[in-house]
């Protein structure tokens, strides 16, 4: 193993919160604040490690078990991205389904852990995350497929190598595993349109009302997990848009981590000039996610 | 004396309280009844003691007709248990709750009879609401619920996640759906009417302007208005320019707030970070007036207590150009957003039928088509001689109640600056001669939630024997409920803030 390949993981670890204080403010500047600090998630996730935590007598280990276990399925899933020229620590055919379904993971415990405090805001966000990411998902695989078949390899280091063969056919069919990696960026991490990360109304959320009795070191690894999840998304998204390496380094890393800034300010921009869908009307622009993944998927194969 | 004939008075027109026609129970439910059906909105309907009629309740309906700009009052007298009158009159619905719980008198035949407020009682008749072993808990009732396997209960409240205040919902959901909502309020019962008897004193004034405290100016000019006509002194023209400036003024920061808060409930920053700012603004005007954000202390019955010189009037002219100005760029870019209009368009829909069915007032009525404004139908103080235009939306949805809202920030800004630029010399108050004894009065002020009503009498004395605040909340309440059913309950915050009621005005 090659030390460069702990580039990346090490990069995620440290920068995903800044991600996030980079998309508040850009939000910020929208809305002509100054907006917190842009290290503020990093205060926060070190105030929420020196709290403590409360758990109600009606839950299990499993409310506890939620968050911890969703942080190592992130970290496991990180290991498997490759990154501006660096080779992923973690590589092997079909890894990219293993890649799909960790996050599968982390929902279904962070579902489970809802369900188990037993309250019906946690029900209904649990009934919602369900709901949408059975559509997310398809649109996910679906692009994975479609990028996996034009570069012949079954792994995410293969199809993320940056080749690009055939430009009239390969150009397009990144364009749409982009746009469908895109929306389920948003839908995934709690992000207008899908949802409002910033909402303190209880009946209007999904993510976080999953989260409202995880408290103290439980919300940092929640928390935590969510922000690495977004680096995760973000990263594959501009592994699929960044295909272009200069053979360097430094230069790639540094290529890719502006692409992730980018990104970043791109959330930040869709947050601050729509409004939130209603949630009834989630569903069609996750459809519209797949339609555009399984139109890559046809290109690919014709 | 018993007279039976109409009374028929004005808006703040007092009359002798023997004037009032006493009739039977039977008679007066039936001409309630009647007049609500012709078209009349029952504007208030409370019991009082009496002392003519010892041991028994006086029941007392406020009748308005909205297109003849008169008052019709009516009482009657009641003992234990009456025939209720909100199966025919689904307006007096929450009344007759309110009667229950206030004078232990049961309102036979009434379909919801639950308490309001969950205080106990103000005298011992039919214990009507029996709490065994303990005083009445807010909120500890029966709530409506749907049978059903696929049927789940969501409760929120009295605690919110949001500074706002307390109050219980209580949703019967399918999936999504909401099938019936119920509201549960009485968290913030003060006992404000209770401590208004025996008044006018010094604290009279300051308790009315807190009944809600975003309608400060609303209460106290019905307030005001009420003293001020039971004592029989007219107000100088200059004061009454000042009271119809604060009015609209309170009515366009409050509108360009919650225009504000409603783009923040859908996640649209741009319009919701600029109205808090804007609104701040608009408080710092009336702050300008009087020295209080809200108002307090400007109005005092026989005028008010802080006179507008040029330089200030220039001061607040520039201010509020610069308020219209930055409203209409933040407010227009919710009308212009498709995905603003997604969400607003259809949300909460209610229709004209209904709103005419349990009385609701204010804009959420008239967002519903129906051109119920105070202002114009029983004009008193300055709107009799200068007129605001009834901004009426067909449509009865969230976008309705929110462009309804617009429309007035726009009007009321035009007439806060005609105002400014014509104020009337003189003075601006005039001192306040006692109250004339045993005399009653009903004074409406279009709020910026709705129709203010304040009902008062005076005593042998000429002291307070009775004072009834009716907030627009206690008619509107109940619309929301409605608004609510088969909507999906993601969309319950955003209805809400369409109608942002007052929890305390209701409870008081």
């Amino acid at each position: 193993m090659d030390a460069t390949q702990l580039i990346h993981p090490l990069l995620a670890l440290a920068l995903a919160p800044l991600m996030a204080g980079i998309v508040n403010k850009t939000k910020s500047a929208f809305a002509g604040r100054n907006g917190p600090p842009v290290l503020q998630p990093y205060r926060d996730l070190w105030r929420l490690l020196h709290k403590g935590a409360v758990y109600s007598r009606t839950t299990s280990w499993i409310l506890r078990a939620g968050p911890i276990v969703s942080l190592a399925a992130v970290v496991t899933a990180l290991a498997m991205l490759p990154f501006g020229g660096t080779a992923a620590p973690l590589s092997f055919a079909g890894d990219l389904i293993v890649f799909a379904y960790l996050f599968g993971l982390v929902r279904f415990l962070m579902v489970a852990a809802a369900l188990d405090t037993g309250s019906s805001f946690e029900g209904m966000g649990a009934s919602r995350e369900v709901t949408f990411s059975a559509l997310a998902e398809p649109a996910l695989l679906l692009a994975l497929a479609a990028l996996a078949r034009m570069a012949g390899s079954p792994s995410l280091s293969g199809l993320l190598a940056g080749a690009v063969a055939n430009p009239a056919v390969s150009i397009p069919v990144l364009l749409l595993a982009a746009a469908a990696v895109g929306i389920v960026l948003l839908a995934e991490n709690a992000r207008i349109p899908v949802d409002d990360p910033n909402t303190h109304l209880e009946l209007t959320m999904i993510h976080e009302v999953m989260i409202l009795d995880t408290s103290g070191p439980d919300l940092a690894f929640a928390g935590y997990a969510a922000l690495l999840k977004q680096w995760a998304f973000a990263a594959l998204l501009v592994g699929v848009l960044v295909p272009w390496r200069t053979g360097v380094l430094w230069a790639d890393v540094a290529l890719a981590l502006a692409a992730m800034a980018a990104v970043a300010v791109g959330i930040g921009v869709v947050e601050s000039t729509m409004a939130r869908l209603r949630l009834v009307r989630v569903p069609q622009l996750l459809l519209a996610a797949v339609a555009c993944a399984a139109l890559a998927v046809v290109l690919v194969l014709r | 004396m018993t007279v039976n004939a109409d009374l028929l008075l004005r808006n703040g027109q007092a009359a002798p309280l023997g004037a009032v026609p006493d009739v039977g129970i039977d008679v007066f439910r039936n001409r309630v009844v009647a007049a609500v059906a012709g078209g009349m909105r029952l504007a208030a309907l409370f019991g009082r003691p009496d002392a003519d009629a010892p041991g028994a309740i006086r029941l007392v309906a406020v009748l308005a007709s909205d297109s003849t700009s008169h008052l019709s009052l009516l009482r009657t007298c009641v003992e234990r248990d009456y025939p209720a009158l909100t199966p025919d009159c689904p307006q007096a619905h929450w009344f007759e709750r309110e009667i229950a719980e206030q004078w232990d008198i049961r309102p036979k035949g009434h379909p919801w009879l639950k308490p309001v407020r969950f205080h106990e009682p103000y005298a011992r008749g039919a214990g009507v609401f029996a709490h065994p072993g303990q005083g009445p808990l807010c909120g500890v009732t029966d709530f409506f619920r749907v049978e059903g396997e696929e049927i789940h209960e969501v409760a929120v409240g009295p605690v919110h996640a949001g500074v706002i205040e307390p109050g219980h919902f209580r949703f019967q959901c399918h999936g999504e759906t909401v099938l019936h909502l119920e509201i549960s309020l009485g968290y913030q019962h003060r006992g404000i009417e209770r401590r208004l008897v025996g008044g006018p004193d010094a604290r009279t004034l300051h308790l009315v302007e807190t009944a809600a405290g975003d309608t400060t100016v609303g209460h106290a000019t019905a307030y005001c208005q009420a003293l001020e006509s039971l004592a029989g002194v007219g107000v100088p023209a200059r004061a009454q320019a000042i009271r119809g400036i604060a009015l609209e003024l309170e009515r366009l920061t409050c509108h360009i707030g919650d225009l504000g808060a409603l783009a923040g409930d859908i996640g649209f920053l741009p319009t919701a970070s600029y109205c808090g700012r804007i609104r701040g603004d608009g408080l710092n005007m009336t702050a300008q007036l009087c020295g209080s954000r809200f108002g307090r202390g400007l109005l005092t019955p026989g005028g008010v207590r802080f006179d507008i010189d040029a330089a200030r009037a220039d001061d607040l002219l520039r201010r509020l150009d610069a308020v219209a100005a930055d409203a209409a760029s933040a407010i227009n870019l919710l009308w212009n957003k498709p995905s603003v209009m997604a969400r607003f368009e259809e949300t909460g829909t209610l229709s004209a039928e209904t709103v005419r069915q349990i009385g609701l007032v204010g804009p959420a009525a008239r967002a519903c088509g129906i051109g119920l404004d105070v202002r114009h139908d029983h004009p008193a103080g300055i709107f009799s001689f200068a007129h605001v235009p009834v901004a009426t939306w067909h449509s009865g949805d969230v976008f309705a109640r929110a462009y309804v809202r617009w429309l007035e920030v726009q009007r009321s800004v035009e007439f806060v600056r005609d105002q400014l630029r014509g104020l009337p010399d003189g003075p601006i108050a005039v001192a306040m001669p006692p109250l004339a004894p045993g005399r009653t009065v009903v004074t409406l002020v279009e709020g910026w939630r709705g129709e203010v009503c304040h009902v008062a009498a005076t005593d042998d004395a000429g002291r307070l024997a009775h004072y009834k605040i009716i907030d627009p909340s206690l008619h509107n309440w109940f619309g929301l409920a409605l608004a609510l059913r088969g909507q999906q309950i993601s969309d319950f915050p955003l209805c809400n803030k369409s109608f942002n009621l007052s929890y305390c005005g209701h409870d008081l």
